[in-house]
């Protein structure tokens, strides 16, 4: 199904099944336990063996030797797989370093090898009996050190260009009566989801290889291990029913997948491999640091006139940037600005997506800045914030010009350079209103330091959560069987966020039958390839796939039924088909035998036509404890903007998430860089904190009405990362708020407060 | 984990004497610490005692008044005692502070007196630490030192202890029994009983390998206001970055004790009689703090001291001691 013009009415706006707080329909199984994770898969394959991550012991050089005697002579160890050994292998479309590292070493715990055996233990003791002895080289590892090197980017990831200017930044900057130029630090984070990465590999007698993982994006997944093992694509299958999350640390191929692989087929037995939580941080991905600097013009009325963002990160060779400057290009008015990202080498792990990749990191510091410029001017952070708001693009410079922007115009004309691109939906100010109201807004003192609780310095925050809504492809397969259940099929993924049930929920309404009549399978590259989870873009993409299946299935009952497919009138509904003059049962069209129908959603170009993203409104309200400077976070609340919600319960579940995660932001998540030896230190949950549940007592997320036909069938958009977009900057503003102090790097940690001039009394 | 031969003792005889037979032997209590290190192969242990039947497990009185603490008591009923909450509330309010409910219902005196330090380079088996691999370096004093000590320290580890309990026990002056092979017994006060690293930060404590320790012994109660205070940076579930035990009197005389500054829970005569002379937050720190070495990066630990210690000063000063 092709969908290239907005939305009109369609079977979705019954609104019977979807838009409703269904229970998850996965639940009963993840609360028994009985979900089957992936290294819970004991049942799959027969006489399973068990390998042992080895990870590098320097962070740069090479290998000068590696004894495997004592290894390969220990009790129950089946084979020993390292580079030496793999054969030859290609790398992954979208791995930066070598999944498998030897003679050279690009990063700390890069694997070096695998060791198989009977046993877990088994394979592990020998594991620390491998002798390897290691040549290194210098390597660089600074952030602040490598930003002199930094250049500008050949790709960003998200395909955005690296720079953009709009008008004369320089010369409105300097000619702005009001000025903010500070420059904002953002820390190396950990995904740290509670599953580790795991697998179960297995390949049989004509070599096809099948893999029981924890990976959000199936078909990727299958195509870049078919790229590294150089095997016909079709040769892998891969299998990923349940996630114990992922924040965008599972959207790739990584180690634990290959090296089962690998293990199974030189130990000639199925191997499961799960990597131990101390090798996460160094051995996978992480979201890059940033240095960022943030320069914005105002008049005194409280216009913005100048506003530029710039941000430094580094990664590997053939990496890419942290796209921290994307937000900014949207977000407030201004006629003049200028974005840069900008790209050092260094020899740190590999950088890649974590939940909200560029805008988690880039409204954490353009936040803080705007509420920076706002006390200068002394405007109200939410009024500032409404003031500056802009209903077009404004990186694009033609004023806005209703009448050639009507509905006649040829959709190619609409794309002219230099024409107004609108948002499809952008209710930021009521989302601000909204909050401002439900938080009690109105009792923070602007003065900072000015509200006490015995030792407690009391303060409040804001921030504008923004993330755009991506459009991809994703395709379904559904079946009507005898019985009148339907099944959707799809390599979708559920990573927690609550997929099963959304695409449930659609079926069930497309179809005109109770969620309990629908079954769900998914994670499965045989069955018809699909977004995927990641970037927020998950839940609409893969209910319009399911959306166009169910269409094409409804033309194939109708056909059996002897209903006019096209009938303006046709219902499906309450286990029935109906038009106005007829009515028969849905079984009936079953009788004879199942119905299936396969489809995908393909999108036009609407998202050309219109920005197409979601906006919210963060509020903070935190306790800081004026001797120690510890903060406390009291209240969260966040007004989301975000097209139709498929299901506030799982939407809500996301939201707070995703909050809760903005705390760990703003107040504890950092890998701390050794950066003489070169890597993460506090590479465990021991030293790598997040928050527990004692530091989040109260939260609370709203959901504007909105429907956006823009954005698909579903008119909804994504919700999973917005609520992390400017979390931390409502928290960070909040204590400034309390306590008059304003820390510009995160996370704001107690030493930061106290050695700033916190005041005790 | 290497393989290991485990058995179960059933006296505190025993168990010494199984500890003399077998060389390379520890005795397990709760095993939340030891257990961790032996997965890392940081503790490679021959043989395990466990010593979780030996009968160590009661609070009685003793005849001072005072209260004998089993060594095998575990965290949660140590704290939940009413005799502890009513007489040395600075030990409750310790113990709750420290860990999960779940390790606490876990962890026993001993163990938790012995537990080793959280210095990330000391868990990382491929990073220099003479801790664990007594002349390769220190890791940490060249690379990221937070959490790491600021007195006390040496030129080879500027590691911490990082019990909560052992910080309420050095306020408390308490005292340490043991028993060996040979049946001889001894009580190692607890301001003797950790080391500092010197040039063998290896050695944590003087017990020999067939020493068991079998019980905790505490004074006489002493009165006062009994504070326990945890800078962290989260709210619960994280170690100390530094904590302050106190005891205040209505005379001004106190006894005080630092955790997450050094080596071993940290007190300093001098700044008590500051204190007793009508000293402040201030002056106090100054004293506890004499000699410190801080590094760029836990610099901030000596401020927080400081801080501390005032916000328990005037905590003491409103419950009215
Ligand atoms: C995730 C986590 C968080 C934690 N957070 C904190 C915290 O915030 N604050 C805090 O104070 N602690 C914390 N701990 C540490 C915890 O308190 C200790 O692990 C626990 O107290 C150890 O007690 P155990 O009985 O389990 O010791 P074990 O692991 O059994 O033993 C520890 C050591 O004591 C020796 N030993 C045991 N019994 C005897 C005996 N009778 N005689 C001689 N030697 C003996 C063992 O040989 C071993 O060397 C945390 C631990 C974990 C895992
Ligand atoms: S501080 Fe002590 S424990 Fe840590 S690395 Fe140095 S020697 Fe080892």
């Amino acid at each position: 199904m092709k969908f290239d013009e907005p939305a009109g009415t369609n079977p979705i706006d019954q609104l019977k099944v979807v838009g409703r707080p269904a229970d998850r329909i996965d639940g009963p199984l993840k609360t028994t336990g009985t979900a089957p994770y992936a290294h819970d898969r004991h049942d799959v394959v027969q006489n399973q063996a068990y390998g042992y991550v080895v990870g590098a012991a320097i962070a740069k050089g090479r290998i000068a030797s590696m004894n495997l005697e004592a290894a390969r002579a220990a009790p129950g160890v089946l084979a020993i797989v390292t580079a030496d050994s793999a054969g030859r292998l290609d790398q992954g479309e979208r791995n930066t370093a070598r999944l498998l590292g030897g003679p050279e070493i690009q990063h700390y715990h890069q694997a070096v090898a695998l060791v198989v055996a009977e046993t877990f233990e088994q394979a592990r003791d020998a594991a620390h009996r491998l002798k390897i002895r290691y040549a290194p080289a210098k390597g660089r590892f600074d952030l602040e050190a490598a930003r002199d090197t930094a250049t500008i980017p050949e790709k960003t990831g998200s395909g955005d260009p690296a720079e953009t200017a709009v008008g004369d930044f320089e010369g409105a900057f300097r000619d702005s009566p009001v000025q903010l130029d500070q420059t904002y630090r953002t820390a190396y984070e950990s995904h740290s989801m509670m599953e580790p990465h795991a697998s179960v590999a297995a390949w049989d007698a004509d070599g096809q290889l099948t893999l029981w993982t924890s990976n959000q994006m199936i078909a990727w997944t299958a195509q870049d291990m078919a790229k590294t093992l150089r095997i016909p694509r079709d040769k892998v299958r891969v299998m990923s029913p349940y996630i114990g999350g992922g924040f965008g640390g599972k959207l790739f191929l990584r180690a634990d997948v290959l090296l089962a692989a690998l293990g199974a087929r030189a130990a000639k037995r199925p191997v499961k491999v799960s990597l131990t939580r101390a090798l996460m941080p160094n051995n996978t991905t992480h979201r890059p640091a940033t240095i960022q600097r943030i320069r914005i013009g105002a008049q005194r009325d409280g216009h913005i006139t100048a506003i530029a963002h710039e941000s430094w990160s580094a990664d590997l060779p053939g990496g890419g940037p942290e796209t921290a400057v994307l937000q900014t290009r949207a977000l407030y008015a201004g006629a003049h600005r200028m974005t840069a990202l900008r790209l050092a080498e260094h020899d740190l792990p590999e950088g890649n997506a974590m939940r909200a990749p560029g805008e988690a990191p880039g409204l954490a510091a353009l936040e803080i800045a705007i509420d920076e410029i706002s006390e200068k001017l002394g405007i109200d952070p939410v009024a500032f914030r409404i003031l500056n708001d802009t209903q077009v693009v404004p990186d694009n410079p033609a004023p806005p010009d209703p009448d050639k922007n009507s509905d006649q115009t040829a959709p190619e004309a609409r794309l002219d350079a230099g024409r107004p691109r609108r948002f499809s939906q952008r209710q930021l100010v009521r989302c601000l209103e909204t909050g401002a109201e439900r938080f009690g807004w109105k009792r923070r003192r602007s003065k900072p330091g000015s509200v006490r609780a015995g030792h407690w310095l009391v303060g409040m925050g804001v921030a504008a959560a923004f993330r755009n809504n991506l459009l991809t492809k994703s395709a379904a397969r559904v079946r009507l069987d005898r019985r009148g259940r339907v099944t959707v099929e799809t390599d979708m993924t559920d990573i927690g966020t609550g997929s099963y049930t959304i695409l449930a929920q659609t079926a069930a309404e497309m179809m005109g039958v109770p969620l309990s009549q629908v079954d769900v399978r998914l994670g499965d590259s045989s069955f018809p390839a699909s977004c995927g989870s990641g970037g927020q873009w998950g839940g609409n993409n893969s209910t319009a796939g399911v959306y166009a299946a169910c269409t094409q299935l409804r033309r194939l009952v109708a056909a059996r039924l002897g209903f006019d497919a096209d009938a303006s009138d046709l219902a499906f509904s309450d286990g029935e088909v109906r038009t106005a003059s007829r009515s028969a049962p849905l079984m009936l069209a079953t009788r004879d035998g199942p119905l299936e129908a396969e489809d995908a959603i393909e999108y036009g170009d609407l998202d050309e036509r219109f920005q197409q993203s979601t906006f919210g409104a963060h509020f903070a309200e935190v306790r800081v404890d004026a001797y120690t400077g510890e903060v406390r976070v009291q209240r969260q609340l966040a007004v989301c903007a975000a097209g139709r919600i498929l299901n506030p319960k799982t939407a809500r579940s996301q939201i707070i998430g995703a909050m809760t995660m903005g705390v760990g932001a703003a107040l504890m998540e950092s890998l701390h860089v050794d950066t003489g030896v070169g890597f993460f230190v506090n590479h465990d949950l021991a030293g790598y904190e997040i928050p527990v549940h004692a530091d989040i007592p109260h939260q609370d997320a709203i959901f504007l009405d909105e429907v956006d036909p823009m954005s698909s069938p579903m008119k909804a958009k994504g919700v999973a990362e917005l609520g992390i977009c400017g979390a931390a900057a409502a928290v960070a503003n909040a204590v400034y708020n309390a306590t008059g102090v304003r820390v510009r790097h995160y996370p704001l940690t107690l030493d930061k407060l106290v050695q700033n001039g916190l005041a005790i009394a | 984990m290497k393989s290991f031969s485990y058995e179960r003792a059933d006296s505190p005889a025993a168990a010494a004497a199984a500890a003399a037979r077998v060389p390379g032997a520890k005795f397990i209590g709760g095993g939340t610490n030891l257990l961790d290190l032996m997965k890392l192969q940081i503790e490679t242990p021959a043989h395990l005692i466990d010593v979780n039947d030996l009968g160590l497990d009661e609070i009685e009185s003793t005849d001072d008044g005072g209260l004998r603490i089993g060594a095998g008591v575990r965290n949660t009923d140590l704290a939940a005692d009413p005799r502890v909450r009513n007489d040395y509330a600075v030990l409750t309010r310790a113990l709750v502070s420290g860990a999960s409910g779940q390790l606490r219902n876990q962890a026993t005196t001993a163990g938790n007196l012995l537990q080793r330090t959280r210095c990330p380079y000391f868990y990382d088996t491929n990073q220099r630490c003479n801790k664990r691999r007594p002349g390769s370096g220190c890791g940490a004093l060249a690379g990221v030192s937070r959490q790491h000590a600021i007195v006390g320290s040496s030129d080879a580890c500027i590691a911490t202890h990082p019990s909560d309990m052992a910080v309420a026990l050095r306020c408390l002056d308490a005292k340490v029994s043991t028993v060996r092979s040979d049946g001889t017994r001894r009580e190692i006060p607890i301001e003797a009983f950790h080391r500092l690293p010197g040039d063998t930060p290896e050695r944590e404590h003087d017990l020999a390998a067939d020493e068991l320790i079998t019980a905790v012994t505490l004074p006489p109660p002493v009165g006062g206001t009994q504070l326990y205070r945890k800078v962290r940076d989260r709210a619960s579930y994280a170690f100390a970055l530094v904590s302050v035990a106190a005891i205040v009197h209505r005379d001004g005389r106190a006894q005080v004790a630092l955790g997450g500054v050094a080596h071993k829970p940290w007190r300093v005569e001098t700044a008590e009689r500051e204190l007793a002379r009508g000293g402040d937050a201030r002056t106090t720190a100054a004293a506890l703090l004499a000699g410190a070495r801080p590094t760029r990066d836990n610099a901030y630990k000596v401020t927080l001291v400081e801080r501390t210690l005032a916000a328990v000063l005037a905590q003491a000063r409103e419950s009215g001691s």
